[in-house]
């Protein structure tokens, strides 16, 4: 007998959940107990008074299981709301990189014109390195560092994505 | 403002919530709080002999009387042995609120003497739970617990105190409650969506009310609009384990629990069915058998206050999500104003009488032994004829499924068994939290020689506090239902499944200050059990039984509801490995 895999899509949630403590191992524990999976998961508080945090995670699964997990997230007393971003509606996701590549001569300017192209900020840079600073969609940043690779990447922090609903409205 | 100490504040609140009971176990972490309750004039505590106990006494006391269970342990060990019961709770949705004593703040996180992080282990097995570092913030904290246990779908909750906190003082004044804002239960259906499910159900030509715990759990009146529902719509009823007494086995639309060792009328009639209303079930895989096999022709409507159940292993064509009392009351106030009528559903009803005639819970009688199903049988009568209140607990096994195919439930509140963990050792403590909210009533635990054994030592609780329960055991000197497993699926490879060593019950009990019966042969049968239903204290009846009978109609697991086996010819005794690989 051998175990099958189903296949997945990707979803972008946005919660807004009270700020107190073990809400956020509450959410991720909630992921590994049922065998969700996360790709990323971001936090902070959103509100004035710091009461509020608004976490994104961008999950995988058969829409059956994105149907459960938002349903399981509702359910946890400090979940306020969950939205499925990437059913609601359009909506803008971007996620932020800093990259570190070195390199001398041909692939230093190589590295530049590239970052250039991709709208990259230099945040650091000695003689033989740069650190960039890239905001994007996921693909975006993935294809930024696939190329960087090729030059001379040394290492990459991402913050995992953000996303907001289009529009005037809240959510 | 008067300044209290957090233990005194915990005691108040408590009072102020109506408790009136705390199964519950001493421990340094809890002392402030035990002695906050000595002599206390209106909050019993109850002494158990194991935390597991407190546990699913607190589940037995809620499930009969309707009223949350409270239970008090300390830090460390007494936590972490309440665990189990907590977990049942959570798969049970019984309203539980579990206090456990912590390490003072400044030692959390140093693996201090009877640390355990209580929070971090009972995350994800209770509704909610709390870890409360100011005694200012304790009141509103438990006010807030005993809400969420026992409202929307009900649940155990954890309220952790540090013992510092329950010392230190703080301000008090009976708090408002005040919920989290982000928790608010949808207990009122979408008019629109009852709207949709009456016409459903006014159409249906082959309907099946498939009714689960959520009838029980939103109390007595949802049984009784159950029950009128059922009236007005003439369809026939069936129910899971969890729900039995919420529709009278008695009446004639009655077909028998469903699902694996259900009958062959109620699991035939939910595959044939072309509307199920699936009210306060979950479609929970010991019910559905082969999902894709499951009722294939049938439009369902899934009544739940709880939307992630709904859609969760099958999917429904009309989701009401609501408590289930006030859903069927909308149906019914909408059936009657629509002024529809019964369908014709005599068809229907002739194919039923044809499943019905193949007696699927009958058993065969022929040799000396006393069969299992005869003893439930003859309890059943025994304790009908008695006239009074009867309780029934179960432990897990073989003796709790012919528990719940031979004894008639007509009543809710009646039926206290694990359902969703399955926790052997849950019968006997659910059996004294029961008997301690229930005095008159008899209460009976009908247990097994091995699970008996997983709480046993709460028969000093029963004695200590005078209460008069009865276990029953349907002694076969096997762990049943492994066995039962092992024939049907390992050749009969008995591994680790014999109760070797079993005790002397009847001189265990009499150590305890109990009455002990011995039930040798079908002859003693009766005389047994009426002596156990006459004495005024506690009985422990070690009742020998046939030690090889299987449990039929079974449905093994990821076969299709068709795939029923009735009797033990049918068996196999070996299976594919994707069978094997099923629970
Ligand atoms: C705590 C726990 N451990 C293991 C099991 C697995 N299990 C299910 S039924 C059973 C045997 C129960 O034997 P007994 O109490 O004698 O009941 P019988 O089936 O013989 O009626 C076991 C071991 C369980 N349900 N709970
Ligand atoms: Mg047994």
């Amino acid at each position: 007998m051998h175990i099958q895999e189903e296949l997945s899509q990707r979803h972008v949630l946005s919660l807004t959940v009270s700020n107190e403590a073990g809400i956020l191992a509450r959410i991720a524990g909630l992921f590994t107990a049922r065998g969700y999976n996360i790709d990323s998961l971001t936090v902070a508080d959103i509100t004035d008074d710091h009461a509020i945090s608004r976490i994104t995670i961008v999950t995988g699964g058969p829409p059956k299981v994105i149907d459960q997990i938002i349903a399981q997230l509702d359910r946890l007393v400090p979940v306020h709301k969950v939205t499925d971003l990437t059913d609601a509606g359009p909506f803008v996701e971007r996620e932020l990189a800093l990259v570190k590549v070195a390199g001398t001569g041909e692939d230093r300017i190589e590295a530049l014109r590239l970052a250039d192209v991709f709208r990259a900020k230099v945040v650091d840079t000695t003689i033989e390195s740069f650190i960039f600073e890239l905001t994007g969609t996921t693909e975006k940043v993935d294809n930024f560092v696939a190329l960087m690779r090729q030059i001379g990447l040394v290492e990459v922090g991402r913050t995992g994505v953000v996303g907001l609903m289009r529009g005037k409205e809240a959510n | 403002m008067a300044e209290k100490s957090g233990a005194d504040i915990l005691v108040e609140c408590l009072v102020d919530l109506g408790v009136e009971v705390v199964f519950g176990y001493p421990g340094g972490a809890v002392l402030p709080i035990y002695d906050a309750l000595y002599n206390h004039p209106t909050i019993r505590h109850v002494l158990v002999r194991h935390e597991q106990g407190a546990t699913h006494m607190a589940e037995g006391y809620a499930r009969s009387t309707g009223k949350p269970g409270v239970v008090l342990v300390t830090s460390g060990p007494g936590a972490t042995n309440a665990v189990t019961g907590i977990t049942d709770a959570l798969l049970d949705s019984i309203p539980m609120v579990v206090i456990t004593g912590q390490v003072p703040t400044q030692l959390i996180g140093t693996d201090a003497f009877q640390e355990a992080d209580t929070v971090g282990i009972t995350r994800h097995c209770s509704k909610h739970n709390y870890l409360v570092k100011d005694p200012a913030k304790l009141a509103g904290v438990v006010h807030e617990a005993f809400h969420i246990a026992t409202t929307g779908r009900p649940g155990p909750v954890v309220v952790d105190i540090p013992k510092n906190v329950q010392i230190a003082t703080a301000p008090y004044a009976r708090p408002e409650l005040k919920v989290h804002a982000s928790y608010r239960p949808q207990t009122k259906a979408d008019a629109a969506a009852i709207d949709a499910a009456v016409e459903m159900l006014a159409a249906a030509e082959r309907p099946v009310l498939y009714t689960g715990g959520g009838v029980i759990n939103s109390g007595p009146q949802a049984s009784a609009l159950l029950r009128e529902l059922a009236a007005l719509t003439g369809a026939p009823v069936t129910s899971t384990l969890m729900g039995l007494g919420a529709f009278p086995a008695s009446s004639d639309q009655w077909l028998g629990m469903l699902g694996m060792h259900g009958t062959y009328e109620a699991n035939w009639a939910m595959n044939q069915a072309d509307l199920i209303l699936c009210i306060g079930a979950r479609f929970d895989d010991r019910v559905t058998g082969r999902l894709d096999a499951f009722a294939p022709n049938s439009r369902k409507i899934h009544i739940d206050i709880d939307r992630s159940s709904i859609n969760k292993t099958v999917d429904v064509d009309l989701p009401v999500v609501a408590d289930v009392g006030s859903a069927l009351d909308d149906m019914i106030a909408l059936w009657k104003q629509r002024g529809h009528q019964q369908q014709d559903l005599s068809d229907w009803w002739s194919r039923i009488a044809q499943w019905r005639a193949k007696r699927s819970l009958s058993y065969p009688e022929t040799g000396p032994e006393i069969m299992p199903q005869r003893a439930i049988a003859d309890l059943y009568q025994a304790c009908m004829s008695t006239g009074r209140d009867v309780i029934i607990t179960t432990e897990v096994g073989q003796h709790q499924m012919w528990a719940a195919q031979h004894f008639g439930f007509e009543a809710p509140n009646k039926w206290l068994t694990s359902g969703g963990l399955g926790t052997m050792g849950y019968g006997f403590p659910a059996a004294i939290g029961a008997q301690m909210g229930n005095p008159d009533s008899i209460t009976i635990c009908i247990a097994g020689d091995a699970s008996i054994q997983m709480n046993i030592q709460e028969l000093g609780t029963a004695t200590q506090y005078r209460l008069p329960v009865k276990i029953f055991i349907l002694n076969n000197e096997y762990m049943g239902m492994v066995r039962q497993w092992q024939e049907l699926t390992y050749e009969s490879r008995y591994s680790n499944s014999y109760s070797e060593s079993l005790p002397d019950f009847v001189k265990l009990g009499e150590a305890y200050g109990w009455t002990g019966i011995r039930i040798e042969g079908p002859e003693d049968l009766e005389s047994g059990i009426r002596q156990m239903l006459d004495t005024a204290g506690p009985v422990i009846v070690d009742c020998r039984v046939a030690k090889l009978s299987n449990c039929f109609p079974m449905i093994p697991s990821g076969a299709a509801h068709t795939d029923m086996l009735l009797d033990p010819n049918q068996i196999a005794g070996i299976m594919s490995d994707e069978a094997k690989a099923l629970v």
